[in-house]
């Protein structure tokens, strides 16, 4: 045994809804959450999210690259994007972009990267 | 691909093996799947050297990584154990041989133990930064973690890699702030170190040494077992902290600078001092005065930068100075701090950035401006190369040159010049000028670090940058600089640098490679330390 306190395991199967900076970014209620946007919320917001960057960023660093890239054409937040598609999702987060480097199964498996990529496109209630 | 010298059945027995062990669903070997294994900031990214994976297995349990351990002996499958293989810029998850079969760790998500009262965790490889603190601000526990910039790694592999962090000088240095392994040998033995081999112990994480040698060490930077369990201690949550700016307009205000933020931080007044120089942003938006004062190579030791920063109303150096503790307190530090930095240097000036007074609400957390000094992780590091308005046309990462230097003002306005001129002429000589900043991360010294850009499109940028750090690790060892961490691609170069009385303790680690490992079966290769039968890789 290890120490006097029982085990406790964190995340086996299951997402922790984030309780911190993370969640007000994603515009925290009390309504559930869907498993694409706790997925999004793990793994994405940290740098898709609109809250400010490090000193002198006035972006995370993936909406800032999203900002300088469309310049305006296209919302730099991805939640806030209409026009994407799960297969772009995926393609993105198996594949990176530029600084981004891509993700394994052990990160994001294909479902919830199914569910995300549902998430991102809004269409989680078609379904 | 299968690892080389393991004949078609033994690879065939040994995929079969290891989906027994941990089911076929957890074992990796498409294509598509491996390929998320390559190193993402790769200096050999497509080129022929690049250092490749044949499969990858994923454990849940220690037991399932003495399976896989097992396994590989019997077969002779070279393997290399991850945590969440976020060390980009150091190698993410690629090994050093390729053909070996990467154990991914990051599925090992249990956190044991948080104890707020004796401030320690115990966590499982795959608990990352992010992972921890959210479990501490669930329990509002009143603990901090201290996380390095980009809060997705894990607290195991961060400290296995001698990473470091950003509060106070003992926790961010997070292999000194560890406390006790569980680590599955090459023959698949557990072995608990410190206080852990004690059954029934109730110290495992507060006393680190136990009884005897201490043995932890081998498993930093070393290939002598797979660790599955680490304890860490934890920083108090303080009262408060302030964060303040000096402002010094010369170039050599850096040599008391530095003497004064040593004698503090060493003495318990100050946190992390962060140096910075405006001029980097003026020489990243091209000014062409100080262009051209670059072109001479006097700009080492004349003062015609100093004279540019005055003539653009610019000091030439900031440090920001983080207090932490009881607001009073802090305050009457700083007080004591700043009289004695005027005493030496009159023309500095200070500036507020922040106070803080915890527990911070979500919202206060969300607006602290430099979360990483206050243990709140985030990844707000990658806006340092990622696309920008200000940087419009970013690589795709970048190759880390974090040399070690003495950290006194001295050494490293000599430490700019000898890389300086090492990169003279060559694309990348930007890189180390008279008013490139040293990073304090390393508590008792300076990394005076850059970052060579790499490309997943054009190999001719990556050749570049593998030059320049070839030539940077050569002449900084010629001049008594060695790196505390480097990508797989150079350790064996970075390790034959560390070559006193003919290289005396690479020969003892590879006697205790060879004694630990016979088969020479964990992570081959790292950090220089190869098994005896492929000692003739060294390059």
């Amino acid at each position: 045994m290890i120490g006097k306190v029982a085990q406790i395991v964190l995340l086996s199967s299951t997402l922790v809804a984030c309780t911190n900076d993370r969640e007000i970014a994603a515009g925290a209620d009390n309504a559930p959450k869907s498993q694409g946007q706790l997925v999004f919320e793990e793994h994405c917001i940290a740098c898709h999210g609109s809250e400010i960057g490090n000193p002198g960023e006035p972006f995370m660093p993936g909406t800032g690259a999203l900002d300088a890239k469309y310049d305006g054409t296209l919302p730099a937040v991805l939640t806030e994007r209409t026009d994407l598609t799960p297969t772009v999702v995926a393609y993105f987060v198996r594949n990176g972009a530029g600084m981004m480097p891509f993700f394994r199964k052990t990160d994001i498996d294909d479902d919830e990267l199914a569910a995300l990529g549902l998430y991102l496109s809004n269409t989680e209630e078609e379904q | 691909m299968k690892p080389e010298g393991v004949g078609q059945a033994s690879w065939e027995a040994a995929l079969s093996a290891f989906e027994q062990a941990i089911g076929s669903e957890r074992v990796f070997t498409s294509d598509e799947d491996i390929a998320l294994y390559r190193d993402a900031y790769s200096p050999m990214w497509g080129e022929a050297d690049e250092r490749l994976i044949s499969a990858a297995v994923a454990p849940t349990s220690t037991e399932e990584v003495q399976a896989i351990v097992r396994t590989a002996n019997q077969f002779g499958i070279p393997i290399y154990p991850i945590s969440t293989g976020k060390n980009l810029g150091y190698g993410g998850s690629a090994p050093n041989l390729s053909g070996s079969v990467v154990v991914d760790l990051k599925d090992m998500r249990s956190i044991i133990e948080v104890d707020d009262e004796r401030h320690f965790a115990i966590v499982e490889p795959g608990v990352s930064y992010f992972d921890l603190f959210d479990y501490i601000q669930e329990r509002d526990l009143k603990c901090w973690i201290d996380c390095p910039d980009p809060g997705w790694g894990s607290l195991v592999g961060n400290a296995l890699e001698h990473g470091v962090g950003h509060t106070w000088y003992t926790y961010r240095d997070h292999f000194a702030s560890h406390c006790g392994m569980e680590v599955v040998l090459p023959n698949g033995d557990i072995v608990r170190t410190g206080m852990g081999a004690l059954p029934g112990s109730k110290t495992w994480s507060d006393f680190r040494y136990g009884f005897g040698p201490d043995m932890d060490g081998i498993f930093g930077q070393g290939n002598f077992g797979i660790v599955t369990k680490m304890g860490f201690h934890l920083m108090p949550q303080p009262d408060a902290f302030i964060s303040k700016k000096v402002r010094v307009p010369r170039r050599r205000d850096i040599i008391p600078l530095v003497k004064i933020t040593n004698e503090f931080e060493y003495g318990g007044i100050l946190g992390m001092p962060i140096y910075e120089s405006p001029l980097t942003q003026l020489q990243a938006a091209g000014d062409e005065e100080l262009g051209a004062l670059m072109d001479s190579p006097e700009v080492w030791h004349n003062d015609s930068l100093d004279l540019l920063a005055a003539s653009r109303e610019l000091p030439f150096w900031e440090c920001t100075l983080q207090f932490y503790g009881p607001r009073e307190g802090i305050y009457a530090n700083f007080d004591f701090v700043k009289d004695r930095i005027l005493a030496e240097i009159p023309d500095a000036e200070f500036v507020d950035l922040e106070e803080l007074q915890f527990p911070l609400s979500q919202e206060e957390q969300a607006s602290v401006r430099h979360k990483v000094a206050v243990g709140i992780p985030n990844l707000n590091i990658f806006s340092v190369s990622a696309r920008s308005r200000t940087n419009p046309n970013p690589g795709d990462g970048h190759l880390l040159f974090s040399p070690v230097i003495p950290r006194t003002g001295t050494d490293l306005l000599e430490a700019q010049q000898i890389f300086g001129e090492a990169l003279r002429g060559s694309p990348l000589a930007s890189l180390y000028t008279p008013f490139t900043p040293p990073f304090t991360w390393l508590h008792r010294c300076f990394a005076l670090a850059c970052g060579f850009p790499i490309s997943r499109s054009d190999p001719s940028i990556n050749a570049a940058s593998r030059d320049a750090m070839e030539t940077v690790i050569r002449i900084g060892a010629e001049n008594g600089y060695g790196e505390y961490r480097t990508p797989p691609l150079f350790q064996d170069l970075v390790s034959s640098t560390y070559s006193y009385n003919n290289h005396a303790l690479r020969r003892l680690t590879e006697t205790v490679k060879d004694a630990v490992d016979p088969n020479g079966i964990i992570a081959a290769g790292r950090n220089g330390i190869w098994p005896k039968h492929l000692r003739e890789r060294r390059q």
